[in-house]
């Protein structure tokens, strides 16, 4: 490994590293595939009728009846709603528990600032400093995805899923991709980690290494902050 | 030299196969790219002459309806996904890095990992003849009929084969974007670039902006035939024009990542055969630029007949028809950089003049279909079929083979035969027309397309048997480009540097290419160096001796990470498990691929 070790000049004709520049690039790309899903998400959000629903709605209790009745919702989700003081009007619980989602929020923007700690360990030649908020940020990102796997959970319980409506799928099909790319981050900054305990680090250039990670990390914090915003916080 | 545990060295054996799988060289990628394109358009050109064979006289039996659906939606997948954009990317392969004096791409491994998913993406989606039936719902994919109630195992190989060649064109897309910013030479600013480069650019970023909307409609069409959901599917509150929103916002960008960069090779032709500058750089460059915004805007007048209210229809029929005039603006550059010059008509040139007249043609057509009311009696009649092989024939097609006798000399040090050229040329060009632009009579008399067969009595006989024979002379004249090939292969070099006297700096190095592209990075004065060069008698800077010029290795980990990706895509093609097992070959792939030394 001799050769890799001395790192050729990387000269760019505007002076920025190509990889850093790609990275750039594909998180344009990213913020597309991300907009078409949160789109879907908005287009159908305005069409849902039945329980469950995202949040609290009054609905009238001859057509949850009439819908029990045919077969398009079940028990569980009937379980949702109850008759409020007004006669013929039911009330269903929404879905969403923002209490419980503010706080895996609050989990991956604290993680966002591990990230920013481990950058700054990395580019002035700290290294403790560099692996102990790596692994920060890898625990704050894998208690996320730990929330996210008890959310899912339970709205499977309250009978949510990919088929009973098309707030499910678009719910489901988005937040799990979100979900995915917060575990592809966690598996990068985890190799980062783990090559940071060969003898020679991270080579000649660890401050660029995890900081191209870090715009990763970054990205995939700011699209939950829109998808919290625009799913859980905006009512219906 | 040492390698991590687990890592497999860098090749070093001299094998002919293997130099070429584990190549990094541009050129070679480019060669590549370019020998399987023609392959598959060689597949498409005889999938499109058995539809013209069964619909040459009425009520024709050669081949039966459910082949006919997948006959035109293979044709169409095949020659869009596989033969055009892989041919545009064969040039850009070979001709960015030599065109803006660069060694290499910004990341050849990248480049080679681009080519593999491409190669096995389009593996996939031709293999589904043999294994139960290709996709046969239009290559658009309309919904419901596309859904798992009313279609076969066709349209999952569809959905796979589209994901795995998006994820291959997102990564070249990716590192020609970063190679053309950054790996410049110097004094090779912006505007500066050849107009090839630019029309290349500006694909680049429309498949990096179009490709993701695509790949969430494919997720949501894959979740809807597999996992349950109903996106699309109205019986479960689903929404079908959400689908044809998603694909046509990536459809329409699509056309042109197809057009722009035959635009771009003619642009080149045009100047050197008329031996003078391009006329209104600037112009054409901006015109290109407003062509990749507004290619945006006009998604919608694929969906007129959907209902989508009068302001939408008005908003994107206005949009629609601005969009004519950059493209007018390019036209009349065109011609302006031809008049008054001294002008050779090389084969490279003939196909170059037609390109702007069929693409006008095309153009004119795409317009009169702007218009909603125009469009709602046009719609799925074969005026639109006359419209879009006018400007995907006339227009990209005319312009890859434009730039293939343009650049053959280039890339193999020989010059194709010129006789031979003017028959592929006029042989094409007849043939082209006389299939195509009787579809206009055909669409105007109300030929629905799609139709696997017709009565006669209806005023279509005719037509329709010209539109069969100009398609065979049509496929002729490619059988001609393909003997001036094998002749071309026979003979001794003959081309040198710079046989047009052309003026981009791919002309300053030799022909072909040495692997480092130049033995000098050259420095660019105007947007014509090499004209430069030779008008202030300068000649190429000789190399310091004793320099050392670095190449990237060859390298095993492209293949094998494509292979994984294959797998990972096979998975619901067939079982679960073969996913799972693409996982750990991934992994493995980029293990290696980190960790093995690059220097």
């Amino acid at each position: 490994m001799a050769a890799a070790e001395h790192q050729v000049e990387h000269h760019t004709t505007t002076g920025i590293d190509s990889r850093k520049l790609l990275m750039w690039i594909f998180l344009g790309s990213e913020c597309l595939f991300f907009g078409s899903l949160i789109a879907t998400y908005l287009i159908f959000k305005g069409e849902i009728d039945l329980p469950p629903f995202p949040s609290e709605t009054l609905v009238e209790t001859a057509y949850l009846e009439e819908a029990l009745a045919s077969g398009e919702i079940t028990e569980v989700h009937k379980h949702l709603c109850h008759e409020s003081d007004e006669a013929g009007i039911s009330v269903c619980e929404g879905i969403f528990d923002i209490p419980l989602t503010s706080q895996s929020t609050f989990v991956l923007l604290m993680s966002s600032v591990a990230m920013v700690l481990a950058v700054y360990g990395a580019q002035h030649n700290r290294p403790m400093m560099m692996k102990s908020w790596l692994l920060a940020t890898m625990v704050l990102g894998l208690i996320f995805l730990g929330y996210q796997v008890y959310e899912f959970r339970t709205f499977g319980q309250e009978g949510l899923t990919l088929e009973t409506s098309q707030f499910g799928a678009s719910f489901f099909v988005l937040t799990g991709f979100h979900g995915t790319h917060v575990a592809v981050g966690v598996l990068i900054l985890g190799s980062l980690l783990l090559a940071s305990f060969r003898r020679r680090g991270l080579g000649s250039e660890p401050g660029f290494q995890v900081e191209t990670a870090g715009l990763y990390w970054h990205f995939v914090d700011i699209v939950w902050i829109v998808i919290f915003t625009v799913l859980y916080l905006i009512p219906a | 030299m040492a390698t991590a545990a687990g890592t497999i060295a860098a090749p070093t054996t001299e094998s002919v196969v293997w130099s070429w799988i584990t190549t990094v060289d541009h050129k070679r990628i480019g060669a590549l790219y370019g020998v399987t394109a023609f392959i598959f358009f060689l597949i498409g050109g005889i999938e499109a002459l058995l539809i013209r064979t069964q619909l040459a006289v009425p009520n024709g039996n050669v081949i039966n309806a459910e082949l006919f659906n997948q006959l035109f939606t293979m044709h169409a997948l095949t020659m869009i996904f596989l033969a055009i954009m892989p041919l545009g990317a064969a040039f850009f392969n070979y001709m960015v890095p030599l065109m803006i004096g660069a060694r290499d791409v910004a990341f050849p491994r990248l480049n080679a990992l681009s080519y593999w998913i491409f190669l096995f993406g389009g593996l996939v989606l031709v293999s589904s003849f043999i294994f139960g039936g290709a996709p046969d719902t239009g290559w658009f994919a309309y919904q419901p009929i596309s859904s798992s109630e009313f279609s076969g195992s066709g349209m999952d190989f569809y959905v796979i084969g589209l994901m795995i060649l998006g994820i291959s064109s997102l990564a070249a897309a990716l590192n020609f974007a970063v190679t053309i910013i950054n790996l410049r030479a110097p004094g090779m600013t912006m505007m500066r670039l050849p107009v090839f480069i630019w029309m290349t650019f500006i694909v680049m970023f429309l498949l990096i902006l179009a490709l993701p909307v695509l790949t969430v409609a494919l997720i949501q069409m894959l979740f809807d035939r597999q996992f349950t959901t109903s996106f699309f599917l109205p019986e479960g509150g689903g929404d079908p024009i959400l689908w044809q929103h998603l694909f046509w916002v990536f459809g329409h960008p699509e056309v042109y990542i197809l057009i722009l960069p035959a635009m771009g090779v003619v642009s080149e032709v045009l100047p050197t055969f008329s031996r003078k500058p391009l006329f209104g750089y600037a112009a054409i460059v901006f015109a290109g630029i407003a062509i990749g915004f507004l290619g945006w805007a006009v998604w919608s007048h694929h969906m007129f007949t959907t209902g989508l209210g009068a302001v939408q229809q008005a908003v994107f029929s206005a949009s629609t028809m601005a969009i004519g005039i950059p493209t007018g603006i390019k036209v009349f550059n065109w011609l302006a950089t031809m008049w008054g010059g001294s002008i050779r008509f090389t084969t490279a040139m003939y196909f170059a003049v037609a390109f702007v007249a069929l693409f006008t043609i095309g153009g004119i057509s795409g317009v009169m279909h702007a218009s909603p009311p125009v469009d709602q009696q046009q719609q799925d009649t074969y005026f639109i079929v006359a419209h879009i092989h006018y400007v995907l024939v006339g227009g990209a097609l005319f312009g890859v083979f434009s730039g293939l006798y343009y650049w053959w000399p280039k890339m193999t040090g020989r010059l194709l035969n010129e006789t031979l050229g003017k028959w592929n040329f006029w042989l094409m060009f007849i043939g082209m027309n006389l299939a195509f632009f009787p579809m206009h009579f055909l669409g105007v008399s109300g030929m629905p397309r799609r139709i696997y067969t017709y009565d006669s009595g209806l005023g279509w006989d005719f037509w329709n048997l010209v539109a069969t024979v100009g398609a065979f002379i049509l496929a002729l004249g490619v059988l001609f480009f393909i003997i001036n090939v094998f002749k071309t292969w026979q003979k001794e070099p003959d081309a040198g540097d710079n046989p047009w006297d052309g003026p981009t700096l791919e002309w300053a190095t030799t022909s072909p290419p040495p692997e480092h592209d130049f033995d000098v990075i050259p420095e660019v004065h105007s947007r014509e160096p090499v004209w430069y060069m030779r008008d202030h008698n300068m000649t190429t800077p000789e190399p310091e001796p004793g320099t050392h010029i670095h190449l990237p290795p060859p390298s095993y980990y492209p293949i094998i990470i494509a292979f994984g990706v294959l797998l990972l895509g096979l998975g619901p093609l067939s079982h679960l498990a073969v996913t799972a097992l693409g996982v750990p070959v991934i992994i493995y792939g980029i293990w290696g691929w980190t960790l093995e030394p690059t220097e």
